[in-house]
């Protein structure tokens, strides 16, 4: 990955609170898993900001290392990468996703 | 090539020996799987460091033939 794409990624993650990579808009997601996401955290209320790799092969190449990660969507919180959408879904639904935000201090409308 | 249920379950095997897997074929059309795998040596890892490794031992497939493949881990009860 090139330090360009590398700080373009950065700026990204660090750009909001909660930040998704995903394929696709949240309105017009392209992929199951990353319509699964946005599911997820429209259901939490919180806001979050997201960056369509379908737009940027750069991007969606270099996040996965970025991460070391292999799959999108791929969830950030305060910078820190959280996990893809099968761990949101399971964050989701035991609690953790929303305990993990407002221990973060981030606003939620749920 | 998609991958066959069988061929995932062995790659995972042999890099996490004790693992229980279990593989849903969730379309029907060998492409979209639900995996779980369990496995006392997950113990005390983070859910991003268990799945790492799951997509470690299928070595750079994930994401590429592998399109689709719902993942969860855990540890034995």
């Amino acid at each position: 990955m090139s330090d360009e794409v590398h700080a373009r990624i950065d700026a990204a993650v660090k750009g909001a609170d909660v930040v998704l990579f995903m394929k696709g808009t949240p309105l017009f997601p392209q992929c199951g898993f990353s319509s699964r996401a946005i599911a997820i955290l429209d259901h939490l209320g919180v806001e979050y900001a997201t960056v369509d790799v379908l737009q940027d092969q750069g991007v969606r190449q270099g996040i996965k290392s970025y991460s070391d990660w292999p799959t999108i969507p791929q969830l950030y919180v305060k910078g820190e990468f959280i996990g893809g959408s099968d761990i949101m879904m399971e964050m989701y639904e035991t609690g953790e996703l929303a305990d993990l935000i407002s221990d973060k201090g981030i606003h939620t409308t749920a | 090539m998609p991958m066959q249920a069988e061929e995932i379950e062995t790659m995972i095997r042999q890099a996490i020996p004790d693992a229980a897997v279990e593989i849903t074929d969730l379309a029907g059309d060998g492409d979209h799987y639900a995996a779980r795998v369990v496995s006392e040596s997950f113990r005390g890892q983070s859910r991003v460091a268990q799945q790492r490794r799951v997509y470690d031992a299928l070595g750079g497939r994930m994401g590429g033939v592998l399109h689709a493949l719902q993942l969860t881990t855990g540890v034995p009860d």
